[in-house]
């Protein structure tokens, strides 16, 4: 075997295909079947694309870097199930270009955060985040409320979501910015909106500000996570992966 | 003949391309300052919410990706790049194919890459994907400096004048492959638009988690790893004048590590949404990935067999050596904390960040500066470091660093895993989660201790190169050296 070694270290052509090859199998058995296996995502009921609003809103969250602190995945423990609710499915992160499970929670889990508090809480703690929770060691982000939401693009946003494999159909493109506008507006009849994003919250968070920040486009989507399935009603069989 | 090799290339060869890996040398040592500041300004974060200054600019969620790729990409990735063409043109007796030109296009292009990606992360461009945060443009940029990169080193090899590729070079050859593979496949995206700087990626969700954690625990594995140990290969025999302990252990080393260590990543993903027989296999490839990494470190300091002495006489040796003996401390440490029961407590806590700071600082880091302190004088034409005995303060203050840095996060993570799952005695959580964030904040002081004290290691350092660069020469260059000995 040793003697034969020596080939290879005198072809380096053969020591680079060799090494290629050995380094792809590993990757091609784990990474292939999670395409290919159907059971890979739980057969739920209720998962849908981010509304034009909550994906704006999930941008801000990437572009903070809030998974440096936050993780979005609940693992099946009994304290954790507590503390955050339902363990996370596969299938409730389908959408997540990119999926943001984290991987440090010097902050709480986030993965079922929708809900759980008020605009006006988030509000606060967004901008200042001691005055809410005294040991908080979260930094403060005064800017969002003030920022105005830049959303000229949104339809290209969907395009490019659509294009990468997310099941934005021609109508939800077509009427992005109608859709965002009508979420972040309580006055607003959201029937359309409904129709499309089912379960999507209409209302507008930052009230004291005129105009669409970012801040409202933020709150809108954790004010969705976690919310999209509802468990009550799910055989376990289903949950089988 | 690995030996044989190292100890004939340096002798007498071609006129090598060095100027490129003189700049190398000192960018390095700028950029490890520049990390190593980011990892304390961050960790002072942690005590002291305020000092983000309500700045959108400054927040840990924007400095974090700032401080690991200064840390991995700029100083450990412009070390890699410097040693790699130091290391090829010696070792193949051959000049950098290329030459100087492709030499630094090399260089320079990647610190384009890396100043480009610093002030992405500042200005909130970022992928958040980690260690990936780059985006599309950035990446396009790097694929461009990487082929380079291969072109060179390849080229290089193939017009060698030595028969045998030196096992040095095989590791740096698996680490330029491999991470053009896993940076290709991991940041496939579609942009917004061609002038903007947003993309979607091409995969979500499950997938995109295993492709990320694919490529994450590959960039520890082949950048972080293998390559670093292409530098422990060369080095390390030249600093001691020993050959490599075993030549079959090297090969035994080079493809089983290269081989176990890809399929590690679902480690990252225990417990979660990933299906769990991806999970068992990211496992058990994990625990068997101890097995070759502890044979390259009885390989690396084996070498010194018949040769001990020079650690009491040589500090930088001392560096490495310290280095091989943590990379074995780390990825002990690894497959532990891989095993399923250990993850589900340790996962999510500061335990995960003293794991990677054993490895970063006491593996990474420290083979760097002991490859560092021999190829200064080397390059430079002087006869020694500026002063012996600076490297050794740098040593002990940065060893120390290690050791608060490391204690402190063992301490804050398990504490942290252990009241996350506490119930009271009626059956009740006993901790808020608020209160476990309450009870880390002596240990993050602490952290911040060892941190400055890493810091103020790099600081002598660079001062210690300074002095050496100038061709001074110190009263202590001679006397230390007794001096340490007694």
């Amino acid at each position: 075997m040793f003697m034969r070694h020596e080939t290879i270290e005198k072809n380096v052509i053969l020591m680079v295909v060799l090494t290629l090859i050995t380094v792809s199998i590993g990757g091609l058995v784990q990474i292939i079947p999670l395409f290919t296996i159907e059971t890979t995502i739980e057969r739920v009921d209720g998962m849908r694309p981010y509304t034009p609003l909550e994906l704006l809103g999930r941008n801000i969250y990437v572009r903070e870097g809030c998974y440096t602190c936050h993780s979005q995945q609940i693992r099946p423990f009994k304290d954790e199930v507590e503390r955050y609710g339902h363990y996370s499915l596969a299938a409730e992160s389908m959408y997540d270009k990119p999926f943001q499970w984290g991987s440090k929670r010097t902050g709480p889990d986030l993965a079922r955060v929708g809900g759980r508090y008020s605009n006006d809480w988030h509000v606060a703690h967004l901008v200042s985040p001691r005055a809410v929770v005294p040991e908080s060691i979260m930094p403060a982000y005064p800017a969002l409320a003030e920022r105005k939401l830049e959303y000229a693009d949104i339809a290209q946003h969907l395009k490019a979501m659509r294009a990468a494999g997310t099941p934005y159909s021609d109508e939800m493109i077509a009427n992005a910015r109608a859709d965002l506008l009508a979420q972040a507006d309580p006055d607003a009849d959201p029937t359309a909106l409904l129709k499309r994003y089912p379960r999507a919250v209409v209302g507008k968070a930052n009230g004291q500000a005129e105009g669409l920040t970012e801040m409202d486009a933020l709150v809108a989507y954790l004010q969705m996570l976690g919310t999209l399935v509802s468990f009550g009603d799910l055989p376990p069989e289903r949950l089988r992966q | 003949m690995s030996s044989l090799a190292v100890a004939r290339a340096d002798h007498r060869g071609p006129r090598y391309v060095e100027d490129v890996i003189r700049a190398a040398v000192v960018l390095t040592m700028f950029w490890g300052v520049v990390a190593f500041l980011a990892g304390v300004v961050i960790a002072a974060q942690l005590v002291w919410p305020q000092l983000s200054f309500d700045s959108q600019y400054l927040t840990f969620g924007r400095l974090r990706p700032l401080h690991t790729s200064a840390a991995i990409f700029a100083f450990g990735g412009t070390a890699l790049i410097g040693t790699a063409f130091h290391v090829v043109q010696r070792t193949c007796r051959a000049r950098l194919f290329g030459g100087a030109p492709l030499g630094w296009f090399v260089l320079l292009g990647y610190q384009f890459f890396i100043v480009t990606a610093a002030a992405s992360y500042l200005l909130g461009i970022t992928q958040s994907k980690e260690y990936a945060e780059p985006e599309w443009f950035i990446d396009l940029w790097l694929t461009i400096v990487w082929v380079a990169y291969l072109v060179a080193y390849l080229g290089t090899v193939l017009k060698r004048e030595e028969p045998h590729i030196y096992v040095a070079n095989w590791f740096y050859l698996a680490f330029i492959i491999t991470i053009a593979m896993l940076h290709i496949v991991n940041n496939l995206a579609v942009p917004v638009s061609i002038t903007g700087s947003k993309s979607y990626g091409a995969w979500s969700g499950v997938q995109d988690a295993m492709i990320q954690w694919w490529y994450g625990h590959n960039a520890v594995g082949f950048f972080l790893t293998a390559a670093f140990l292409g530098m422990m290969y060369y080095y390390i025999p030249k600093a001691a004048n020993r050959p490599i302990y075993s030549y079959r252990l090297s090969i035994i080393h080079f493809w089983s590590l290269v081989f176990l260590y890809i399929w590690a990543g679902p480690h990252h993903l225990h417990y979660t949404s990933l299906p769990d027989w991806a999970q068992t296999l990211g496992m058990v490839f994990s625990v068997m990935l101890w097995m070759p990494s502890w044979g390259g470190m009885i390989n690396g300091l084996m070498t010194l067999s018949g040769a001990w002495d020079k650690l009491r006489t040589d500090p930088g040796l001392r560096f490495s050596v310290t280095a091989v003996g943590f990379y074995g401390m780390a990825t002990f440490e690894g497959p532990v904390m891989s095993i399923k029961a250990v993850n589900s407590l340790s996962h999510y806590t500061d335990w995960t960040i003293g794991h990677v700071h054993s490895g970063a600082l006491g593996w990474v880091a420290f083979i760097v500066f002991g490859t560092l302190y021999y190829l200064t004088p080397k390059m430079w034409n002087r006869p020694a470091m500026w002063s012996v005995r600076l490297i050794s303060w740098h040593y002990w203050i940065a060893t120390l660093g290690i050791v608060l840095y490391i204690t402190a996060m063992w301490v804050s993570g398990i504490m942290q895993g252990l009241m996350w799952r506490a119930y009271d005695e009626l059956g009740f959580l006993q901790y808020s989660f608020v209160e476990t964030v309450a009870a880390m904040q002596p240990f993050y002081m602490i952290r911040l201790l060892g941190g400055l004290f890493f810091l103020s290691g790099g600081l002598i350092m660079a001062y210690n190169m300074w002095r050496t660069i100038r061709g001074e020469v110190s009263a202590s260059a001679v006397a230390a050296p007794r001096a340490i000995a007694a």
